[in-house]
């Protein structure tokens, strides 16, 4: 999983506390693997913020996939259309600081995350 | 074909895992891992999962799943050597790892299942004990 290390070179880069930087990769594992095996794979845009003396980091995972017809019931915790647990976009997004999901059935879906420094 | 290796050390199975896990590595461990439960009639299974700096809920699945499996198989599991920062992110996840008992590290692991080994064969061997006068009223 290279968007893994990616993510933790990033949040290293920025001085993320060690908890952090763990938070920030696992958002980023669930959702890679939300992509691959929901999205049939998709692209990760990382991108890294500066807002005054805070620095983050956002995550653009963007797939062409089926999307996602029902988003409210996606994000709960325990409903999944696959063979996991479901937890990956809820999970996901008590991770992160920020949280935003945009998904047309049919068309695809784009999940953004963005994870300040504490 | 990429394996986790599964030690026997006396009754017990140690599994280290060291590599990010995916999905096919992961099945492959599962049977492995039952195999040998019931090749080497072990009663218990030790993860160390202290090189991972990562448990995302595809990894906690598999830990509930291998233990569950165990359990059916007679065999106890103990997942050792969690990293803290690892601990609280998992439990923010959402994933307490319901019915996969831990410790700290193998050493502490190997206490607790050589307890519940001993209790069980006590519990096997041992004549039933007359029962209290007052059990009925106990419960």
């Amino acid at each position: 999983m290279l968007v893994r290390q990616a993510v933790r070179a990033a949040a290293v880069d920025l001085r993320f506390s060690l908890v952090d930087q763990t938070k920030i990769v696992t958002a980023a594992s669930e959702l890679g693997r939300n992509t691959l095996d929901y999205g049939g794979g998709g692209t990760v845009r990382l991108q890294v913020l500066q807002d005054g003396g805070r620095r983050g980091i956002r995550l653009t995972f963007e797939d062409k996939g089926p999307g996602i017809p029902d988003i409210e019931r996606a994000l709960k915790d325990g409903y999944t259309t696959g063979g996991g647990l479901g937890l990956g976009l809820g999970g996901a997004r008590r991770l992160s600081n920020e949280f935003s999901i945009d998904s047309r059935p049919g068309e695809g879906t784009r999940v953004t995350i963005a994870r300040w420094t504490t | 074909m990429e394996r986790i290796p599964i030690l026997k050390m006396g009754d017990y199975l140690l599994v280290t895992i060291q590599v990010d896990m995916h999905d096919r590595l992961a099945t492959t461990l599962q049977e492995d891992l039952a195999d040998r439960i019931v090749k080497a009639r072990s009663r218990a299974v030790l993860i160390d999962i202290s090189a991972l700096e990562v448990v995302d809920s595809f990894i906690g699945r598999m830990l509930g799943s291998i233990a569950a499996i165990a359990r059916v198989l007679d065999a106890e599991t103990v997942v050792v050597g969690m990293r803290p920062a690892v601990a609280i992110t998992l439990v923010e996840l959402g994933l307490a790892l319901p019915g996969v008992r831990t410790a700290l590290n193998v050493e502490k692991g190997m206490d607790i299942l050589r307890q519940s080994l001993s209790d069980t064969v006590n519990g096997h061997d041992s004549q039933p004990v007359a029962e209290p006068a007052d059990a009925d009223a106990q419960g």
